[in-house]
C-alpha cells in the first residue's frame, strides 16, 4: 500500500489478506489464487503487508473486547491514513468484523468477501470462467457461518461455483441451516470440550455422504477443519477441499 | 344472580392477580441494563407481523409448524367466542350474540372446527413428546418441572376444548328439547357427533352438564391466564413484544462495548469524548442477570423451551454440554429467583451469594460455543442465546482473566504479534515472495 502511494498511485481496492492467508501454508494458496484473479482482470489493488494486523475477530468472539478494540483501532488508523474506500477479504471472519464492527469505531469502508468480488467480476464480464478440470464434477459447498448466517451471503459463492459447469449438490444443512465447521468462536485456538465427537467430523461426514469430488469452502478456517475431516475419513484420494477462489484460478489457468 | 356475582368475582380476581404478576415480571425485566430498541419502528412492526403473527420462522419444521398453526389459530380466534361467554357471564344471558342469526351459526360452527384443530394439535404434541420422543424433548435440562409444565399445558388445552364440545352437545340437546332459556342458536358440526350420548338425559342433568362445562371453560381460561407467568407457555403473550424488540442488525454484528471504547479510543484520538458516565462504572460483561440487557431478560421470559436452538447447535449435536435452550432457561430461573428475593426483602435485592454464571451456567458450557448463530437463526421468536454467552465470556476474560489457557496464549500472540499465532509481523508479506 505504502509503495503504491509513494508512486502516486491509488488502488481501486485493498486486499485484506488476514492472518491465515498470510501465515498458514494451506491458506497462503488461497491468497495467491485471489491475487491471480485480481491480476488477471487487471484491478489495481494493494495489500497492507506488514502494516496489517489481526482484525480482532477471535479476540472478540472469545470475549476479549479490549484486545478486539485495540486491534480494530490500530487497523482503522492505518486504513483511514491511506484513505481506504473498498476492501476485499479472503476470510469471512475478517469480512464480518471489518464490515460490521469497525464502523462504530470510526472505520467505514465498503467491504466484500472474495466470492462476492469474483461474482461481480463475472457479472460485469471482466472475468470469463470455464469449468476446466472441474467440468461435470460433483461439488458440495459448505457455508461459512460468518458469510452465510452472519451476513446472509448465500448465493455469491454458489453462483460462482456453478459457472464452472459442475454438478452442485446441497447438503441437508445448508444456507441459513448450515452446520458450523467447528472453528468459529475462537474454537480454532483451543481443544474442544468433552463430547461424543468433533464438530468437523460431524460436518465432513455430511459433506462426504454426497461423494463429492470437491468440498468447496470460502473460509480458511473451514478449509482447515474440512481438510482434517476428510483425512479423518481417509478420503483424501477421492475428495479435495478447495476454496472457491482456488477453483476459479485453477480451472482457468490463472 | 349468584352466578353473575360469582362470575364477576372470578373475572376481577383473575384479572387482578394476573396484573400483579405481570408487574413483577416487568420489574424483573427492567432490572436489566439499557438497550436501545426504540428505532426503526415500521421495520419492527413488520418483524412482529411476519415472525410472531405470521410464524414465518416456524415453517422450517413442517409437522410441528402445521400443528402449531392449528393450535395458535384456534386459540386466537376462539377468544371471540370467549368474549360472548364473558357477556353471558356478566349479564346472565345465553348466547348473547345469537341475534346475528345465520352468521352466528357460521361462527359457532367455525369455532368448533378450530377447537377440533386445537385438540388434534395438542394430541399430536403430546404424542411427539411422550410416545415418539422427539430428540429435542429428551435433553437433560427438561427433566422435572419443564417437562411436566409442557404436558400440563397440552392437557389443559385439551380439557378446555373438550369442555367446549360437551357444553355445545348438551346445549344443542336442550335446544331440541325446547328449553326456554336454551333458544335455538348455533351450528355444531363437531359436537353433534357426541350429542347422541346425551339424548336420553333429563333437562336437569343436561343443564348441569352444560353449566359445569361453561364454568370449567371460564375458570380454565382465568386459570390458564394466571398460569402463564409461571410457565414456559408465557410465549403466547411475550412473543409479540419480543419480536418487536428483535435485534434488526446482521447476526454477525456483535455489540461494541462503549465502556471499552472509552478506555481504548483516547490512545488513538486525544480529543475523544467518553460515551459512558465515568461516575457509574459498569462491570465488563455479565456475571449475573443484572448485567444483561432488559431485552436479554425479555428473551428469557419469552422462551417456550421448544429446543430448536439446541437441536441445531453444532456443539450440542456432537454431545457437548452447551445447550442454548438451557442458557435461556437458566437466565429465567435466576431472574425469578432474584425476583422472589426482592419480594421477600421489601423490593430490594439482598445478596444471596449466587450468580447466573457459576451457579446456573458453567464455564464449560460457554467456552464450547462456536458463535455460529445457528441458535439465533432457529429461534421462532428471535431469541438470542449467543448474546448472553458472549457477555458471560466477556466477564470471564475482562473481569476474571480466566479464559482457557490456549485462548490466553492466543490473546498474547495477538497483543505481541498482531496475529493469533506466534508469527513475526515482519513475515506477514512472505507469501508474496514464495511460489
Amino acid at each position: 500500500m505504502a509503495e503504491m502511494l509513494s508512486n502516486g498511485e491509488t488502488p481501486e481496492i485493498l486486499f485484506w489478506v488476514g492472518c491465515s492467508g498470510s501465515f498458514d501454508d494451506r491458506a497462503k494458496k488461497i491468497t495467491k489464487a485471489i491475487v491471480r484473479i485480481l491480476n488477471h482482470v487487471g484491478i489495481k489493488f494493494a495489500v497492507l503487508g506488514t502494516e496489517e494486523s489481526c482484525s480482532g475477530d477471535p479476540a472478540k468472539r472469545a470475549g476479549n473486547e479490549f484486545l478486539f478494540q485495540m486491534q480494530a483501532m490500530s487497523n482503522i488508523t492505518v486504513m483511514n491514513g491511506y484513505e481506504v474506500k473498498k476492501i476485499v477479504t479472503g476470510c469471512p471472519h475478517c469480512y464480518n468484523t471489518i464490515k460490521n464492527e469497525y464502523p462504530s469505531l470510526g472505520g467505514n469502508y465498503e467491504v466484500v468477501h472474495h466470492t462476492q468480488l469474483v461474482q461481480e467480476l463475472i457479472n460485469q464480464g471482466k472475468l470469463k470462467v470455464q469449468g476446466g478440470e472441474f467440468k461435470g464434477k460433483k461439488i458440495v459447498f459448505h457455508d461459512p457461518c460468518y458469510l452465510g448466517r452472519a451476513n446472509e451471503v448465500y448465493e455469491a459463492p454458489r453462483e460462482v461455483i456453478q459457472k464452472l459447469d459442475v454438478e452442485l449438490a446441497e447438503m441437508k444443512r445448508s444456507r441459513a441451516n448450515g452446520l458450523c465447521c467447528g472453528a468459529g468462536g475462537a474454537q480454532m485456538f483451543k481443544e474442544a470440550e468433552k463430547g461424543n465427537r468433533e464438530v468437523n467430523t460431524e460436518r465432513t461426514e455430511e459433506a462426504l455422504s454426497h461423494n463429492p469430488d470437491v468440498i468447496a469452502v470460502g473460509c480458511p478456517f473451514c478449509n482447515t477443519m474440512m481438510t482434517d475431516g476428510v483425512k479423518h475419513f481417509n478420503k483424501e484420494q477421492q475428495t479435495k477441499v478447495l476454496d472457491v477462489a482456488e477453483m476459479i484460478a485453477t480451472a482457468n489457468d490463472l | 344472580m349468584i352466578s353473575i356475582l360469582a362470575f364477576l368475582l372470578l373475572a376481577i380476581a383473575g384479572t387482578a392477580w394476573f396484573v400483579v404478576n405481570m408487574r413483577k415480571v416487568r420489574r424483573n425485566i427492567l432490572l436489566g441494563k439499557e438497550a436501545d430498541r426504540s428505532d426503526r419502528k415500521s421495520e419492527r412492526i413488520q418483524t412482529l407481523i411476519r415472525v410472531a403473527l405470521g410464524q414465518s420462522k416456524m415453517v422450517t419444521r413442517p409437522v410441528s409448524a402445521t400443528m402449531h398453526i392449528l393450535v395458535y389459530a384456534g386459540f386466537v380466534l376462539i377468544n371471540i367466542e370467549v368474549m360472548e361467554m364473558f357477556i353471558d357471564g356478566a349479564f346472565g344471558t345465553h348466547r348473547a350474540l345469537s341475534f346475528m342469526g345465520s352468521f352466528y351459526n357460521f361462527l359457532i360452527a367455525f369455532f368448533e372446527v378450530l377447537a377440533f384443530g386445537v385438540t388434534l394439535g395438542c394430541a399430536v404434541f403430546l404424542i411427539r413428546r411422550n410416545i415418539v420422543k422427539v430428540k429435542r424433548f429428551l435433553n437433560k435440562e427438561l427433566d422435572g418441572w419443564p417437562r411436566t409444565d409442557a404436558n400440563l399445558i397440552l392437557c389443559s388445552e385439551i380439557i378446555l376444548m373438550s369442555a367446549l364440545f360437551i357444553m355445545n352437545a348438551a346445549d344443542q340437546t336442550l335446544q331440541q328439547h325446547g328449553d326456554a332459556h336454551y333458544h335455538a342458536a348455533g351450528s355444531f358440526p363437531i359436537s353433534q357427533l357426541i350429542a347422541p350420548l346425551f339424548s336420553g338425559m333429563s333437562d336437569g342433568s343436561l343443564i348441569f352438564i352444560e353449566r359445569f362445562c361453561w364454568w370449567l371453560h371460564i375458570v380454565g381460561i382465568f386459570g390458564f391466564l394466571n398460569y402463564l407467568p409461571y410457565s414456559k407457555h408465557f410465549h403466547i403473550l411475550l412473543a409479540f413484544p419480543n419480536t418487536y424488540y428483535s435485534n434488526l442488525e446482521l447476526k454477525g454484528k456483535f455489540t461494541n462495548l462503549d465502556a471499552v471504547t472509552d478506555v481504548v479510543k483516547p490512545n488513538f484520538d486525544p480529543s475523544y469524548q467518553p460515551i459512558t458516565d465515568p461516575n457509574s462504572p459498569q462491570r465488563f460483561g455479565a456475571k449475573d442477570v443484572f448485567d444483561l440487557s432488559w431485552k436479554q431478560l425479555l428473551d428469557a421470559y419469552s422462551c417456550t423451551e421448544c429446543g430448536r436452538c439446541t437441536s441445531s447447535c453444532p456443539q450440542n449435536i456432537t454431545g457437548k454440554k452447551l445447550s442454548p435452550r438451557k442458557i435461556m432457561m437458566d437466565t429465567r430461573d435466576r431472574l425469578e429467583e432474584v425476583g422472589k428475593n426482592m419480594d421477600a426483602n421489601g423490593g430490594t435485592f439482598k445478596d444471596d451469594g449466587k450468580s447466573l454464571l457459576g451457579d446456573y451456567i458453567s464455564t464449560e458450557e460457554i467456552w464450547a460455543c462456536n458463535t455460529c448463530n445457528a441458535c439465533v437463526q432457529e429461534c421462532p421468536i428471535n431469541i438470542d442465546p449467543l448474546g448472553i454467552i458472549i457477555d458471560l465470556r466477556r466477564y470471564l476474560v475482562m473481569e476474571q482473566s480466566s479464559a482457557p489457557n490456549e485462548l490466553n496464549t492466543m490473546f498474547t500472540n495477538m497483543e505481541n504479534n498482531g496475529a493469533p499465532w506466534q508469527f513475526s509481523p515482519s513475515d506477514r508479506l512472505n507469501w508474496a515472495k514464495e511460489n
